[in-house]
C-alpha cells in the first residue's frame, strides 16, 4: 500500500490553489443565454460549468400530479458524460436523483408558487465540466434562470459549499480539498435577505464548533454569490432596456 | 379522498402545535417508544426489526465478496438500499425506487459511511482482487412517519449483530461464520419537522403531512456530527438547526442504550 504524503491544505494562510480560507473561486454568470427557454443562465465557477433552462409556469401533466393550490417545481440535475474524470453513464444515478430532489425543494421557498395553481415550473440543469461544488453552482445558476424567466420570487437562492480539509474550516472546497482524508463537505443554500436556510447537507466528521464556524463562512460566501447573481440580472435587463429605447427612437424617426 | 382527510388532519396538527401540543401527547423533543428485535432472519448475516411507535421497518445485511474499486484496491465498501414496500402505505408502489426511497437510502448510507464506523480497510480480503461489500437493505412494513430514523436504527442494530461469513475458495459457505463485523462508532440519525414556526423531533405521519421542512442530523457517541440533510419546501434558521443538533446529541444517546 502506498502511503499518502501529508499535505498541508492551508499553509501561511494560503490553500493549495493559492486562495485564502474564506475565498471563493472566480464566478461568472450570464442570464438569458438560450433562445427557446423561458429563462436561462450560464455559470462558470472555477472549473465548474453549468447551463440551466427554465420552462413555465406551464400546465402540469399528467393531470393527476397537479396541485390545485400551487405550482410544482420539477428540478432536473444531470451531469454530462464527459464532465467528470471517468465517463459517467448517461443514466441518472442515485446521486443526481437526490440532488434534484433537495435542490427543487430549496427553490420552492423562494418562488410565489401559490400564484400558479395546477402548473409546473421545470428546471433543467446540465453540468458541462465539474470540480467539486456542482450542486451549489447549479442551484445558484437556476435561481438566476428563474428570475430571467420573470417568475415572481421572494429572493434569489444563493448557494455555496463549505467544509473542512486538513483540520481547517474553508470556503468553497475544490476537488483536491474534497479528497482530503478528513474532508467534510457541506453544501448550503440561503435566501440572502432573510438568511433562511433552504438547502443543507453535510457529510464527514464535524464538531459543533466547526459547524458554527462553517456557517459564518457560508454566510459570507452566499453574499458574494448573491452579488454575482444580481450583477448578471442587472446586466441582462439594463441591456434590454437600452435596446428597447434604441428601437423606440428608431420608430419615432 | 385520502388527500382531503389529510388536509383536515393537517389543520388539527397545526392547531395543536400552536398550543404547544402534539396530537399523540409527546413533548416537542421526545421520541416515540423504540422497540428493537434482532436476528429476525436466519439467512441474513445480520438483521433487525425496529418499531418506532407504529412505524415498522426491517433491515437485513448480506456480506458479499466482490471486486474493489480501482481507486481503493485495499478497501471494501457498504451499499444501502431502501424499499418503500406497498405493505407500508397505500401511496407506495412496487417497482424501481423513486426519489423518496433514493433519498432515504442515501441519507442512511451517509450517516454510517461518514461516521467511519466501519473500517473499510478491514473489509479487504486480497488487495486489488477481492473485498467484502456490506449490503444493507431496509424494508418498510408500516409507515407512520419518520422512516429516516427508524431505518437508521434498524441499519445500525443489524450491523452490530453482523457476522462475517466463512469463505472457501473465495465463496461464501452458507451458515458458517468467521467472526463478527467490527464497528468503531454508533452513528444514529435524528429527524425533525418544522411547522408553524415550531420544530418537533420524530414526526408522526400527520406531522409529516403538515410539515413545511424537514431536517435530519446524524450524530455519534463521541459528539461528532457526521451527516445533515434538509428536505421539504420550507426553510430553517441557523438557530433552529443549532437547537436541533443539541437535541440530536442528547436523544440519540437514549436510543443507543437500547442497542
Amino acid at each position: 500500500m502506498k502511503k499518502k504524503d501529508k499535505v498541508d491544505y492551508v499553509k501561511n494562510g494560503k490553500r493549495l490553489d493559492g486562495r485564502k480560507v474564506d475565498e471563493l473561486r472566480p464566478i461568472k454568470i450570464e442570464a438569458g443565454v438560450l433562445q427557446r427557454a423561458d429563462g436561462s443562465a450560464y455559470l462558470e465557477w472555477g472549473q465548474n460549468k453549468v447551463l440551466v433552462a427554465v420552462y413555465g409556469p406551464r400546465e402540469a401533466l399528467p393531470k393527476h400530479i397537479q396541485n390545485p393550490y400551487r405550482a410544482l417545481v420539477n428540478y432536473n440535475y444531470r451531469m454530462a458524460t464527459f464532465s467528470v474524470p471517468d465517463r459517467k453513464s448517461p443514466k441518472p444515478g442515485r446521486r443526481e436523483i437526490e440532488i434534484s430532489k433537495v435542490s427543487g425543494e430549496a427553490l420552492e421557498r423562494a418562488i410565489f408558487l401559490e400564484r400558479f395553481p395546477n402548473t409546473t415550473i421545470d428546471v433543467f440543469v446540465e453540468i458541462l465540466d465539474s470540480n467539486a461544488g456542482t450542486r451549489v453552482a447549479a442551484l445558484s445558476a437556476a435561481s438566476v434562470a428563474l428570475a430571467d424567466a420573470g417568475i415572481p420570487m421572494r429572493d434569489l437562492v444563493s448557494a455555496v459549499g463549505v467544509g473542512k480539509a486538513g483540520g481547517e474550516v474553508i470556503l468553497d472546497l475544490n476537488k483536491a480539498e474534497e479528497d482530503a482524508p478528513d474532508a467534510v463537505d457541506m453544501p448550503i443554500a440561503m435566501l440572502p435577505r432573510t438568511k433562511e436556510i433552504v438547502l443543507l447537507q453535510m457529510d464527514g466528521l464535524f464538531t459543533k464548533k466547526e459547524w458554527q464556524k462553517s456557517m459564518k463562512l457560508a454566510e459570507k460566501g452566499c453574499e458574494q454569490v448573491y452579488e454575482a447573481q444580481r450583477e448578471a440580472l442587472r446586466k441582462k435587463f439594463l441591456e434590454a432596456e437600452k435596446e428597447d429605447k434604441k428601437s423606440k427612437k428608431a420608430g419615432d424617426q | 379522498m385520502e388527500e382531503t382527510i389529510w388536509d383536515l388532519r393537517t389543520d388539527k396538527t397545526i392547531a395543536a402545535i400552536k398550543e404547544g401540543k402534539r396530537l399523540d401527547g409527546r413533548k416537542f423533543d421526545e421520541y416515540r417508544e423504540v422497540k428493537i428485535v434482532n436476528d429476525i432472519s436466519e439467512n441474513a448475516d445480520g438483521s433487525a426489526r425496529v418499531l418506532l411507535g407504529k412505524t415498522d421497518v426491517i433491515a437485513g445485511i448480506k456480506m458479499v465478496p466482490g471486486d474493489p474499486y480501482p481507486d481503493s484496491p485495499d478497501e471494501g465498501t457498504i451499499s444501502v438500499g431502501a424499499e418503500l414496500l406497498p405493505l407500508a402505505s397505500p401511496s407506495f408502489e412496487s417497482g424501481p425506487p423513486r426519489e423518496e426511497a433514493t433519498e432515504l437510502a442515501r441519507v442512511v448510507d451517509r450517516g454510517i459511511r461518514e461516521s467511519k464506523a466501519i473500517d473499510f480497510k478491514k473489509l479487504c480480503i486480497r488487495e486489488g482482487e477481492l473485498v467484502w461489500i456490506v449490503f444493507i437493505d431496509v424494508y418498510t412494513m408500516n409507515h407512520d412517519g419518520n422512516l429516516f430514523d427508524a431505518c437508521s436504527i434498524a441499519a445500525l442494530s443489524s450491523l452490530l449483530k453482523t457476522k462475517i461469513p466463512k469463505l472457501e475458495a473465495d465463496r461464501v459457505v452458507a451458515h458458517e461464520y468467521a467472526g463478527k463485523l467490527a464497528l468503531a462508532r454508533k452513528p444514529l440519525l435524528s429527524t425533525f419537522a418544522k411547522m408553524a414556526n415550531n420544530v418537533v423531533l420524530d414526526p408522526i405521519l400527520s406531522e409529516e403531512k403538515a410539515m413545511e421542512a424537514r431536517f435530519s442530523c446524524a450524530t455519534t457517541e463521541d459528539d461528532c456530527l457526521c451527516a445533515f440533510q434538509k428536505g421539504g419546501g420550507g426553510s430553517f434558521t441557523e438557530s433552529e438547526i443549532d437547537n436541533c443538533i443539541d437535541v440530536a446529541f442528547k436523544k440519540a444517546k437514549d436510543i443507543r442504550k437500547l442497542l
